[in-house]
């Protein structure tokens, strides 16, 4: 039902010609489904992101978001649809994009300096011992420079605060000269000042790179302000277009297959589904509605 | 200014190294075939400490007791038992499915248990057999005096394959360390690259067990790589400085051992393999103490 909707909505279907998008996509999605162990992950998911669009992939836990960011990357194969990066399907077209995991697995004690896992990004495929040479000591170089990372570039992995381990994997993932940058949860576990700091970087990188970008989140409200577009995932199914098409009642409702609200709370948005007695927020920041603004939200801290 | 600075070095030289040191045979080999172990193990062992694969690497010295026992019921060098076993059991951990981190646990223990029972039974032979009554020992804690010189083609031919798939899958093996997912996205067959990394640790650790023995192969693996992160911060200077810390405290224990002969309580030496490990564990201890590194910005928020 919800696909039927999202695709029938001029609006929630973003094609090849939707504006903002010059030339031909980098990125096509279509109609892409995926049934693990007989369970149905993805339903027909279809958009496409332009160059240099910045595009939120938002969605709850368990909505489909990292099988459709490993679906991408070509980690896990479709059971339906068709993915084309660039134009061409299949390995061809992932040689252009960089990627940054939700994990990285690098305590203090490991010897990688953040300049290391920048030039594994360059060369970390290839074999035989790395040779120093000039020239891919420069492009780390230019692009630690670029994510403001030079400052520790020598340090340890291992011993840099969250924030600048993501610029760090930001770094390792841009320096092959991607067209399609994809972060999985790229937020998850920082504070709000870093992760502004991120999202900004990430805004001003991809205007001066001319990358695309698609970045998921459980949390939309930080991305707002840099948001060109937004897929948003629900039980496997996507409704995608700019915020103002796609955060409305008509389109989230028929997404979910129940009735959901969108409440603007000071600013930030809020999807809120009843449940039973109470409320359950679907999107938007629990933690700052239920302490910052319990006036006007007051049912969302309930059960 | 020569005089006796020349005096003085002679001194040092001639308490260091006893009569004869550098004109017996026993000890030309050991210097060899030891040092070629030690690099191998210093080299391999880095890599194994990376990728969180040092308890795999101690349960493939577990199983090289099961080989190297074998082989003296077999009547064969004990390397190929050391060797054979280890390649074996690297196979059926990795077909169990060493690639998940708790699969991992399970792999290594169920084989490491297995291949120790078994050990117990060809012990039980090998001593019960009056040919074959210093196996156990020297299975155990090495032999590295009594090294024959047929052996030295044969530790070549395993040590130089394991030290060519560090230096080939170098920058592929160190991505897959920090991201299975990013370098399988970068094209490196993760899977396979593990593969050749377990086989090169279970090489390197039958080396190691011939010259330390099967139970002190471990040290030799873990032991300078763990002093190596502790004194530098780059994946090359950590596998160089592994390679060195490890020859370096093998030559000076063969050096120690031949001094030993001197010693009370029996005149008869020490075992090589004490002095080899009794060095890489004072090398950690002041590598904790002087290294810290690893601590420099343990402190920032």
């Amino acid at each position: 039902m919800a696909v039927k909707v999202a695709s029938r909505n001029p609006a929630a279907v973003s094609g090849d010609g939707a504006p903002g998008a010059p030339g031909a996509s980098v990125l096509e999605v279509d109609g892409a489904g995926v049934t693990l162990g007989g369970r149905q992950i993805l339903t027909d998911v279809r958009f496409s992101i332009g160059a240099g669009e910045f595009v939120g992939l938002i969605g709850s836990n368990g909505a489909g978001k990292t099988t459709l960011l490993r679906l991408i990357l070509g980690l896990q194969q479709a059971t339906s649809g068709a993915i084309r990066i660039a134009g061409r399907a299949g390995a061809h077209g992932r040689g252009m994009v960089g990627y940054v995991p939700q994990k990285i697995q690098l305590d203090a004690d490991m010897p990688v300096r953040a300049r290391d896992l920048v030039a594994l990004g360059l060369d970390g495929n290839r074999l035989g011992l790395p040779l120093p040479s000039r020239r891919k000591r420069e492009a780390v170089d230019g692009m630690l420079a670029a994510v403001d990372a030079s400052r520790f570039a020598n340090e340890r992995v291992g011993n840099l605060s969250g924030g600048e381990q993501q610029r760090v994997m930001i770094a390792h993932a841009l320096v092959s000269k991607p067209r399609l940058l994809l972060l999985d949860e790229p937020l998850a576990n920082l504070d709000i000042r870093s992760a502004q700091e991120i999202i900004a970087l990430l805004a001003r990188i991809t205007r001066e790179q001319q990358v695309s970008v698609l970045i998921s989140a459980h949390e939309m409200n930080p991305l707002l302000p840099a948001m060109d577009r937004i897929v948003y995932l629900a039980g496997g199914r996507a409704a995608s277009g700019t915020t103002d098409e796609v955060i409305r009642e008509d389109v989230l409702s028929a997404l979910y297959g129940h009735h959901v609200d969108v409440l603007n709370v000071h600013g930030r948005v809020l999807v809120i589904a009843h449940a039973g007695e109470g409320f359950e927020v679907l999107a938007g920041d629990e933690t700052a509605a239920a302490a910052g603004h319990a006036d006007h939200a007051p049912a969302v801290i309930e059960p | 200014m020569a005089g006796p600075a020349a005096a003085w070095v002679s001194t040092v030289l001639r308490v260091l190294f006893a009569p004869g040191f550098f004109a017996s045979s026993p000890v030309h080999l050991a210097l060899l075939v030891g040092g070629l172990s030690a690099l191998v193990c210093g080299v391999v062992g880095t890599f194994a400490v990376l990728r969180g694969q040092s308890y795999a690497g101690h349960a493939l010295a577990d199983l090289s007791v099961t080989g190297g026992s074998a082989s003296y019921l077999a009547s064969i060098s004990p390397l190929w038992g050391f060797a054979g076993m280890g390649v074996l059991a690297a196979g059926v951990m990795d077909m169990i499915g060493i690639r998940r981190p708790r699969g991992r646990d399970l792999a290594t223990g169920i084989v490491r248990g297995a291949g120790l029972g078994l050990a117990a039974l060809f012990l039980y032979f090998d001593t019960t057999s009056s040919s074959t009554t210093g196996a156990a020992i020297s299975i155990l804690f090495g032999s590295m005096f009594t090294i024959g010189t047929g052996v030295v083609p044969l530790a070549a031919a395993f040590g130089l394959p394991a030290l060519a798939v560090v230096v080939v899958l170098f920058r592929p093996l160190l991505l897959s360390s920090v991201s299975a997912e990013l370098a399988a996205v970068r094209g490196v067959r993760v899977r396979l690259a593990g593969l050749a990394c377990l086989l090169a640790i279970a090489l390197a650790v039958s080396l190691a067990a011939l010259t330390v023995g099967a139970i002190l192969s471990t040290a030799l693996l873990v032991g300078p790589a763990a002093i190596a992160l502790r004194l530098t911060s780059t994946p090359g200077r950590a596998t160089l400085t592994a390679a060195v810390v490890a020859v370096a405290a093998t030559w000076l224990g063969v050096v120690l051992a031949y001094d030993s002969f001197t010693w009370p309580p029996s005149h008869d030496g020490w075992p090589v393999s004490f002095f080899v490990v009794a060095l890489i564990f004072a090398g950690f201890v002041a590598a904790q103490f002087f290294g810290g590194r690893g601590r420099a910005r343990t402190e920032r928020s």
